[in-house]
């Protein structure tokens, strides 16, 4: 710590870079009275605003679809019928829409597209980490993929059950932060059926290259945990994380 | 006890115990409607409303909202009850205590107010608040006066101190420092330098303990500084023998809630007495923080109540209350936009729900603070937080949260800026802590008028400052 307190200021013309240099925070910002000046307010607005069009951007099948050619994949909606009741009521998010029905696949794996918090990030990324995941779990049958509206993680169990699969990896928007609003989650339940705890979860987060995890990093990871929670006959806490889950410096 | 029954606009409404009836008396929010017990129409809020008003204060003391043998907080609650504070209003209805403050915040009688704090119930103050419109919220909060201190003096009149918030997503040292040095050189950090660690690592909580203490004791700032790791690392920190002022520790109002965070009232006095024992204290010894936020028992499943219906979310939150009381803090602040629009859908729930906790809190005695804060989800933006902030300074809040560009990094979501709180103080004439202002003079931080300068890099106080984030 006393070396923190302790070196020289560095050279160079801009003392305030010292500040911007050792943090991803706002720092020095400057100001104009006690107001930010117009081009940081602005930045701010900037970030604020795609935050807000990746909560708010409906989930479009046609692009999952464009980028899964030849896959089946079904449509469900949870039983949030739009989404500021999404937003409100997440026990509606975790239950399908009243009359939903699937086929019964009886398959090792179900996987279910959710937007989540994060709409863009299953635009950007959920049909390349599904192939990644996919081409990672030969001799798994895997039932039709499913497209979650106003989805919660824990509808995932709803589908798995639905279908008959003996696991469920849900792949969901994450909640945009200002700098991150396009990360995508990853959560493996074994034996998915509407009641599950978190704490019968394991989640691979942020998702999201070339920033955060790949997509080949993530695939390595969830497959793994598939094989590990298949031996085990359960997922969660029980379960241990073979890979990382996060590599570093992502923070 | 029976059901209660309300005619308005031609229906009978009926409220089958004291529970149902605060809860739906209570504004609307979304938490309430998750939980299953808000008002169902307008009309049936209003009538919920005209009942509670007609009740006696020592109705809470009778009646439970959470039952006294289940229930630690409810216990601590009666328990505590001050009788001889209660007096001079133990004979008022709701309605009457509603218009008995009002009448004594337009005349200014601070004292009377301010010592009912020992008599006054959180479900009193509570209920109470739910008559209120944000106007009386902030008419009756500003004449509530609460003096707490350690190393800086905080909720004196025509103060506005501010909590800085450091944090960094994997709490490096000169990462923290970094945004250390930059709020000290807005003129924030006076109520604490309050540091959310990434992870609750005794060794880590540690490090960021002795690199606040550093800073504090290097510039001779008269503040403290807090890490906000659970109170059982808190612990360990004291007994490997880390500079700490204060014990931190997310509070809730009922025991589940409270099971949840991993805390009892043992443990917290426990550490507070470890605080203590240091004697860091200069102008004061309140040793503890704490914070609490509307929905923290829903989200736990903790919220039910006698007979098992859920209670509302204010209700829980003037409870939680009652624990932080207990415990003499330095500081209290509610979380207000945190918790997600499940809990706070908007900008007016957000703002309205800021401005309950922090008049329940004053009325219950405690230096109450706000983060002021939002997060993507939510229907709330800068235009909301302004609002809410001002009406809070116009309020005589203790403290604000502050981070640097309203981003905080490590948690992402969004709190208020230093410069928020520079306008705070600008646009309503208040003033930093007493002793924090007069360092920032002796670092020639101050303009002629007291302002906070706009500094230029090569000033000495910014060379200074500097000198402690380069690496």
């Amino acid at each position: 710590m006393n070396s923190a307190l302790d070196a020289p200021l560095p050279p160079g013309d801009d003392p305030w870079a010292v500040l911007r240099a050792a943090t991803r925070a706002r720092v020095a910002l400057g100001r104009t009275g006690d107001a930010l000046p117009t081009a940081r307010e602005l930045e701010f607005r900037a970030a604020h605003a795609a935050a807000r069009d990746a909560v708010h951007q409906p989930l479009d099948p046609a692009l999952v679809r464009g980028r899964l050619p030849g896959v089946e994949l079904l449509e469900v909606h949870s039983a949030a019928p739009d989404r500021a009741t999404y937003l409100q009521r997440p026990d509606l998010g975790r239950q399908l829409a009243p009359g939903t029905v699937l086929p019964r696949a009886e398959a090792d794996l179900a996987v279910v597209i959710a937007d989540g918090l994060s709409p863009r990030a299953v635009h950007e990324h959920a049909a390349e980490l599904t192939t990644a995941l996919l081409d990672r779990l030969p001799g798994w049958t895997v039932a039709p993929f499913v497209l979650a509206h106003q989805a919660r993680v824990a509808l995932g169990d709803a589908v798995g059950e639905a279908l008959g699969a003996r696991a469920v990896v849900v792949l969901i928007g994450e909640r945009p932060g200002l700098s991150s609003v396009d990360s995508l989650g990853v959560y493996l339940t074994w034996d998915p059926r509407p009641g599950r705890a978190d704490s019968e979860r394991n989640c691979v987060s942020n998702v999201r290259p070339p920033h955060g995890l790949s997509y080949a990093q993530a695939a390595d990871t969830v497959a793994a945990l598939l094989a590990a929670a298949r031996e085990l006959g359960a997922s969660g806490v029980v379960l241990k994380d073979e890979g990382p889950a996060l590599p570093a410096g992502t923070g | 006890m029976s059901a209660r029954r309300g005619t308005i606009g031609g229906h009978t409404y009926e409220f089958p115990t004291l529970v149902e009836l605060m809860a739906k008396a209570t504004p609307a929010r979304s938490g309430d409607v998750l939980a299953g017990c808000a008002a169902e129409s307008a009309e049936e809020r209003v009538a919920a409303q005209t009942l509670l008003a007609d009740l006696p204060l020592t109705t809470f003391l009778d009646e439970q909202v959470v039952g006294y043998d289940e229930d630690d907080v409810t216990r601590l609650i009666l328990d505590t009850h001050d009788r001889a504070a209660f007096a001079p209003v133990a004979s008022l209805t709701v309605g009457e205590f509603r218009d008995r403050l009002l009448a004594w915040a337009a005349a200014g009688d601070e004292a009377a107010i301010s010592a009912l704090a020992p008599g006054l119930t959180p479900e009193m103050v509570a209920a109470t608040s739910k008559l209120m419109r944000n106007a009386d919220l902030v008419a009756v909060g500003r004449r509530t006066r609460v003096v707490t201190g350690l190393r800086s003096t905080l909720g004196l009149p025509g103060r506005l101190t501010s909590r800085l918030q450091p944090n960094h997503p994997t709490d490096d040292p000169l990462g923290v420092t970094a945004s250390v040095v930059d709020g000290l050189l807005s003129g924030c950090g006076d109520a604490v330098i309050g540091i959310n660690p990434a992870t609750d690592s005794p060794a880590r909580t540690v490090a960021l303990l002795e690199l606040a203490d550093e800073v504090i004791t290097r510039y001779g700032i008269p503040t403290q500084s807090c890490v906000l790791a659970h109170v059982t690392t808190t612990l360990r920190a004291l007994e490997a023998g880390a500079p700490v002022d204060l014990v931190f520790q997310s509070v809730a109002g009922t025991q589940p809630a409270n099971r949840g965070f991993g805390v009892t009232l043992d443990l917290l006095a426990e550490a507070r007495a470890g605080a203590l024992a240091l004697g860091r204290g200069t102008v004061g010894s309140n040793v503890t923080y704490f914070e609490t936020g509307q929905g923290s028992a829903l989200s736990a499943d903790a919220h039910r109540g006698v007979g098992g219906r859920p209670v509302d979310q204010q209700t829980l939150e003037a409870r939680a209350y009652a624990v932080a009381r207990q415990f003499a803090p330095l500081l209290v602040n509610t979380v207000v936009g945190f918790i997600g629009p499940e809990y706070l859908y908007d900008g007016k729930q957000v703002l309205r729900a800021g401005l309950e906790d922090h008049f329940c809190g004053k009325l219950l005695g405690l230096p109450m603070g706000v983060d002021v804060c939002y997060t993507n989800h939510a229907e709330v933006d800068g235009d909301d937080t302004d609002s809410l902030m001002l009406l809070l300074g116009a309020a005589g809040v203790t403290f604000l949260i502050a981070v640097p560009g309203a981003d905080d990094v490590m948690l992402h979501y969004q709190s208020l800026s230093f410069s928020d709180v520079l306008t705070t103080r600008s646009v309503l004439g208040l003033r930093p802590a007493p002793e924090f202002e007069a360092w920032l003079a002796r670092m020639d931080l101050l303009d002629d008028d007291g302002r906070v300068r706009e500094l230029t890099a090569d000033a000495p106080a910014a060379r200074a400052l500097l000198a402690a984030a380069s690496g």
